[in-house]
């Protein structure tokens, strides 16, 4: 199969590989997939409290090129979006951008599932969060 | 040293340029139908064709009357297994192969089913091999055929066909295989392994492609096959068409070559094998062998590295041309049934690559593919949540995935 040229910048060149400090409560993080399916994504955002802003996105994949690529498009994305833009970000956004073929649209999926379960956990933290501090 | 390396010689080889040359003549020269009886162009074609034959069956153990040409092996496959289910069809209806059989050996018992005859697929062993004890309990009154591979095509394990055959023989039953991947490369013999029917290709061992050849023995049992193509009743009635004339020269003169260079060839490809192995072994951990080294084709290697997916990994090294397991290297989305059947586990399969060496590999060429392999495996696992879990000692069999 021949890759599209961005395909392949992003699996040569990958963006914010890496992790965050999962235990900071600013950072969500988010884990899709499967072993067995030959695709796992790890994406992490660190979200300002205050202004809600991304500041920061990392990623690791286990998976083809293509899901190499869309995370890392992924995480390119996410910098300097509101948790709120981030939530806007759809498969076939990613899709479109790195020209994949059909039956690679389920990378796209994933990325697009990695982004919201790095976003609930955010949430899910900043919640328990508020409820700490109006409890005390 | 040329780029890109070509390691994947069990998908097919290059056509050896001494094959070439004694083919050449017959596409122009020697043109003649080797069924027209009457003229020197027929007779020609005729003589060239049973020196094939002979070259043929001088490798494998058999007369040259046992040979019969097809096209290639899925269709010696084809002929081999609804020709006896046919023929036998008085005797019984049931056949047993194995869940790691090639498709065209799969696929041909899955028609058959369809039209009544019974099949059991018997599962391998971790190490890929079937199980004798499975296999003498699998056989009943009405079992007419046992199919099982010689040599694994993905994992290049050689079956016990010689134990597989002596225990057919003293059941009656009649055994074909598939010798597409060994024949050439490791012994075959259709004498001392007690084998029926068995299929070859010619462009996995340096010949051209569109021409095989199904072994039919004659003595002790006569083997009767019906024919699944109808015509002029050539090759003894068991195969009609024209005989490709090129193809068959070709395919005789690429078994007289393995035939005199086997003993010297697989002890180079062997040693390029495990220089291979030994350099991936050495600088990677968790590297796995898929398949049992002890009874192996000498030029595969099937290695899964944990954590990195195939199709990955086959990108970053995409000036060598070897295959990969992987669910996304496939059609179907589906990880490797063959590797599936080791119950290895499929996050193995989507790790595997499958190297097959050949004639024509150097040992400068391997030194690059260990090399390059080491390289992008080590990137890869920078890049793999799986590798970062493992090494903070977490479990992962244990972990709750998110299945999709």
């Amino acid at each position: 199969m021949a890759y599209s040229n961005k395909v392949l910048d992003h699996y040569n060149n990958p963006r914010n590989v890496g992790s965050l400090d999962k235990n900071d409560p600013n950072v969500g993080t988010g884990m899709v997939g499967a072993p067995e399916c030959g695709d796992v994504m790890k994406l992490q955002v660190k979200v300002n409290p205050e202004t809600g802003v991304i500041e920061d996105a990392k990623f690791k994949t286990f998976g083809c090129g293509s899901a190499i690529a869309s995370s890392s498009l992924a995480t390119e994305w996410l910098h300097g979006k509101t948790v709120d833009e981030a939530l806007q970000i759809k498969n076939t956004d990613i899709v479109n951008e790195l020209s994949l073929p059909p039956v690679k649209i389920h990378c796209s999926v994933l990325a697009e599932d990695a982004i919201k379960a790095a976003i609930s956990d955010y949430k899910k933290k900043a919640a328990t969060k508020t409820e700490a501090v109006a409890s005390t | 040293m040329k780029l890109p390396i070509y390691m994947d010689n069990h998908a097919t080889t290059p056509v050896d340029p001494r094959v070439l040359n004694a083919m050449m003549p017959y596409f122009t020269d020697i043109f003649g139908n080797a069924a027209s009886r009457n003229h020197s162009f027929g007779w020609q074609a005729e003589e060239a064709v049973e020196k094939s034959r002979k070259q043929i069956a001088d490798l494998i153990g058999a007369t040259a009357k046992e040979v019969v040409f097809t096209s290639g092996a899925t269709e010696s496959n084809n002929l081999a297994i609804k020709g006896v289910a046919e023929m036998y069809a008085e005797k019984g209806n049931h056949i047993i192969t194995a869940a790691t059989e090639h498709k065209a050996v799969l696929d041909t018992c899955k028609r058959l089913e369809k039209d009544g005859i019974r099949v059991t697929y018997l599962p391998v062993q971790t190490n890929g091999l079937v199980d004798l004890n499975q296999l003498q309990d699998a056989i009943t009154d009405k079992t007419i055929l046992i199919s099982v591979m010689y040599a694994n095509n993905e994992i290049g394990v050689l079956q016990p066909i010689a134990e597989i055959g002596k225990l057919a023989k003293s059941k009656g039953v009649l055994l074909h295989t598939d010798a597409t991947q060994a024949v050439g490369k490791v012994p075959v013999n259709v004498i001392k392994d007690n084998i029926d029917l068995a299929s070859l290709s010619g462009h996995k061992m340096y010949g051209p492609k569109g021409v095989g050849a199904l072994y039919v023995r004659r003595k002790g049992p006569r083997v009767q096959i019906t024919a699944q193509m109808d015509g002029g009743g050539h090759e003894r009635g068991m195969r009609s068409g024209t005989l490709n004339v090129p193809g068959i020269v070709g395919l005789g003169e690429a078994c007289a070559l393995c035939h005199a260079d086997m003993p010297e060839e697989s002890k180079r490809l062997a040693y390029l094998r495990d220089k291979l192995r030994g350099k991936l072994e050495k600088e990677l951990d968790e590297v796995y062998i898929n398949g049992t080294m002890e009874h192996r084709l000498p030029n595969n290697l099937n290695i899964s590295f944990a954590y990195v997916e195939g199709e990955s990994l086959l990108m970053g090294i995409n000036d060598i041309a070897v295959s990969s397991g992987s669910a996304c290297t496939s059609a179907t989305l589906e990880p490797s049934y063959v590797l599936k059947a080791l119950g290895a586990g499929d996050d193995l399969a989507h790790s595997s690559i499958r190297f097959g060496l050949g004639r024509f590999n150097t040992e400068e060429e391997v030194d690059y593919v260990a090399a390059k392999v080491i390289d992008v495996v080590q990137k890869l696992r920078e890049l793999s949540p799986l590798y970062e879990m493992a090494k903070e000692g977490i479990d992962l069999t244990k972990v709750q995935w998110t299945a999709h």
